[in-house]
């Protein structure tokens, strides 16, 4: 039997990003929460003087324990799904902070085509434009609508960065100036003028100058330092939750977090949701934690699970292509040019959103009338600071290994860039989320399946970005380049990116999503769920500042809810 | 460095002296023919540098970092000879640097293997067990210290089936030639594939050149230093602007945390 908790006004699952952005928008208004966060306490000075490869980068020291719980995989119907027993593809966090204190900082916002996608696509291509199995969908909500919330996502977390042409309208100016730009990044942006593109410094929550936002929290000047993705920063000097909006949340004396609290299940009645159920893990006694409002903020993997798990909403069927959970899981359709050089770069110097960009080649911006795919991709050279275990770069024909691959792969480690394109991914009726019939985690529970492979858009999106790249890249004066244009069939071993979207997808109508503009559940209305699982495709960006985003959007609506109950649109 | 201290080290590594003086750490009880039979057929000569316990008699201070050359994980001498000889031509010395055994590789991999790496114990390592598309990544169900055991001794068995001598013995284009043949998936292993072994051999022996000393890899952080990388420095602020090429001396973790 579960033991009863005191009831709390809202329980947020989850405190990474999306529950500390609502926690403290909650908070701060007065509303009672409890954050329940099933990894461990987490605290800045975890992150000092952590400069270690193999610890963090390699072994994944800071990301989700396989062995208690994993997801299985397979890349379409035909094929037996097995469990990813090690993290290749993507790295899922956990613990205090999720997966927002090893993020890179890759602050851009989604375009305002991405949220009237399909519409304007009908608009300018004509309907047949758009494969048969592709569930291309409106958001439910216009970029217009959106983007306060973009601007207070930019104000809590000091996003360093320039205006451009090709990026979607600001309201407000850069918190921050851009980053310092390095010799490869001058190189990049100068052969991208030559070619008559729009270059700009990316955006960045690794902060240009010392900051303190509106909650009078401060993040730190960048040291550039290198250690970024799959770290947590030694200076507090990359945005994260523990440093922002976490303690916001905490110092209010209205956030509880109860860490070690790994939720199972969430009430549902047929129609509303009383609270969770979840298990202490140190102990593996179960408590139900009841609950006026729940919301979920679990990361995609297990906003999906949580919602099949508990019988709330339709699960999506492939078949029939109807219902709505695990509806339109999609990715990031990546290509990379490498180019070999003469001149050594101080590429072991970097942060992990320093970086030139050009988006000449995304979204909509330009005219698709003649290709065989929709959207693009964003253009990046980042200088991220290389690494020596994991970053051995040698030309086309090399072997892999003996005096030859030493000798090359270290004459060659300052001597190479690389260009890279993060392609959109759009839906596609046979990528989805469900349980798996076979797997289950530490507890007993069934294990998330997915299944997924690049679509013919994908194919050509890459081979088209690869073809840009391959472009810059010479124009950039490179002896060598190197590419693959084929992206072949996803492998979810290979390291790709952590930018997993859809499953628990927002909309304007219940028949094809799962949330409203709110991200509340049409189906359960005191029910949120929120993070990019709500994306109904994913753009050619990083996905966080529109999570971050949707997460004020959320906590806007949700103070709605507690003000006047029902559904919010 | 040890071996320069063992001027009374003879070819096999261990001398007269040194086994009357450890003989003497089972007095009372009984030299076992291990020990002796392991005496005459270079048991102590781990990896061909002639790592000897001679070093305690020296009058000159302990070299601390010799003290982690010993062996957690591999308990047949005859194996980590083997680990070490292939990892010496997955990343030999040569013009440019050091090499896997002068980097102390060996005794990093056998240190990785005895924790947690070893042990897949972040991993899902539940059944049932089956083989996947290579999209699927891997699914053996053996742990990578029984893959490395396993792997080893196929390369010992296959060299002394087509050369008649031991893995480490043999020249390195003969060596290479095995070591390819587990690189293209061409030798026969049940539970897991030569080329995936090899795929760990290769990967292990990278990260023992170029982790931090403290994993007991990059000796003297030599490994960086032949890559001319800084190591953890605390801060580029000042070089990230830099048109030049700035070199700087290594830090590792041993400089932030003492």
């Amino acid at each position: 039997m579960a033991t009863e908790l005191p009831r709390k006004q809202v329980a947020v699952v989850g405190v990474g990003w999306s529950g500390g952005i609502i926690a403290s928008e909650l908070a701060k208004a007065g509303i009672e929460c409890i954050g329940l966060e099933r990894g461990s306490e987490r605290k800045i000075n975890d992150f000092i003087m952590q400069k270690d490869e193999l610890r963090y980068a390699v072994r994944y020291e800071l990301m989700q324990d396989l062995s208690k719980e994993t997801l299985s995989f397979r890349n379409d119907r035909d094929m037996r799904a097995l469990p990813m027993r090690q993290m290749g593809s993507f790295l899922l966090g956990t613990d205090l902070g999720g997966a927002g204190i090893h993020w890179n900082g890759q602050c851009p916002r989604f375009f305002p085509y991405d949220f009237e996608i399909r519409s304007q696509t009908i608009d300018r291509y004509g309907e047949d434009r758009i494969p048969e199995d592709m569930n291309l969908q409106d958001w439910g909500i216009s970029y217009d609508e959106i983007e306060e919330h973009f601007s207070h996502f930019d104000d809590t977390i000091g996003t360093s960065g320039e205006d451009n042409e090709m990026t979607a309208e600001r309201s407000s100016d850069f918190p921050t100036p851009p980053m310092k730009k390095t010799p490869s990044i001058r190189l990049f942006h100068e052969a991208a003028e030559n070619l008559g593109l729009h270059p700009y410094m990316s955006a960045s929550a690794n902060l240009s100058e010392a900051y303190t936002n509106p909650d009078g929290k401060t993040i730190n000047q960048c040291m550039y330092c290198s250690f970024c993705e799959r770290f947590g920063c030694d200076y507090q000097a990359k945005s994260d939750p523990l440093i922002t909006v976490i303690p916001t949340a905490v110092e209010t004396g209205n956030f509880e977090i109860r860490t070690h609290a790994n939720v199972r299940s969430v009430s549902y009645d047929g129609e509303r949701t009383d609270g969770v159920y979840f298990v202490d893990t140190r102990t593996g006694e179960e408590f139900f934690q009841p609950a006026d409002l729940v919301i979920l903020t679990t990361y995609v993997m297990n906003n999906t699970r949580l919602l099949l798990q508990s019988g709330i909403g339709e699960p999506f069927d492939p078949d029939t292509n109807t219902g709505v959970i695990g509806k339109n899981y999609c990715y990031q359709i990546m290509a990379s040019a490498q180019g070999f050089f003469d001149q050594q770069f101080n590429l072991y110097a970097g942060a992990g959103a320093l970086g030139g960009q050009v988006d000449d080649y995304n979204a909509d911006n330009f005219d698709h009338s003649d290709l065989d795919f929709l959207h693009g991709g964003t253009i990046q050279l980042t200088q991220t600071g290389i690494r020596p275990i994991s970053t051995n770069p040698v030309p086309p024909g090399t072997p892999n290994w003996g005096s030859e691959f030493k000798q090359a792969s270290a004459h060659h480690f300052y001597r190479t860039l690389s260009l890279g394109s993060q392609g959109a991914s759009l839906p596609y009726r046979y990528n989805y989320l469900d349980l798996d019939p076979t797997y289950t985690d530490a507890l007993g529970d069934p294990l998330l399946r997915m299944t997924y492979n690049f679509t013919e858009q994908d194919r050509n999106l890459a081979a088209h970005q690869t073809a840009r790249l391959e472009e810059i890249m010479q124009e950039m004066g490179a002896n060598e380049v190197a590419s693959n244009p084929d992206i072949g069939d996803y492998n979810i071993m290979p390291y790709q990116t952590t930018h997993n979207t859809g499953g628990v997808i927002m909309g304007a109508e219940p028949e094809t999503s799962a949330v409203n503009n709110y991200l509340q559940m049409w189906d359960c209305e005191n029910l949120f769920v929120v993070g990019a699982s709500a994306f109904p495709h994913n753009s050619g960006y990083n996905p966080t500042p529109t999570v971050g985003a949707l997460s004020y959007r959320a906590a806007e609506g949700i103070l709605q809810y507690l003000d006047n109950p029902g559904p919010l649109v | 460095m040890a071996e320069e201290q063992n001027n009374d080290t003879k070819a096999d590594g261990v001398t007269r002296r040194d086994f009357l003086k450890n003989s003497g750490l089972v007095v009372g009880g009984v030299v076992g023919g291990g020990l002796l039979g392991g005496l005459i057929t270079n048991t102590f000569m781990d990896d061909g540098q002639s790592v000897s316990p001679t070093a305690n008699n020296s009058d000159e201070p302990q070299d601390a970092e010799q003290l982690t050359k010993a062996r957690m994980f591999f308990k047949r001498a005859e194996d980590f000879r083997v680990l070490s000889a292939a990892v010496e031509r997955i990343f030999p010395e040569d013009d440019i640097g050091p090499g896997a055994i002068s980097l102390a590789i060996p005794y990093f991999i056998d240190k990785q293997l005895a924790g947690e790496y070893g042990f897949n114990s972040r991993e899902y390592m539940e059944g049932p067990f089956f083989e996947g598309a290579p999209t699927q990544g891997p699914q053996t169900g053996m742990r990578r210290r029984e893959v490395f055991l396993y792997g080893v001794s196929k390369l010992q068995e296959i060299a002394q089936s087509e050369h008649d001598e031991s893995f480490f013995d043999l020249e390195g284009e003969a060596q290479d030639e095995i070591l390819g043949a587990f690189e293209q998936g061409e030798v026969d292993m049940t539970g897991v594939t030569s080329d995936a072994f090899f795929a760990m051999l290769r990967s292990s022996t990278l990260e023992g050149a170029y982790s931090d000393p403290v994993y007991g890899g990059n000796l003297n952080m030599d490994g960086w230093r032949m890559k001319q990388y800084p190591g953890g420095q605390m801060a580029f602020f000042d070089v990230i602007e830099s048109e030049e090429f700035v070199e700087m001396e290594p830090v590792s973790l041993h400089a932030h945390h003492t």
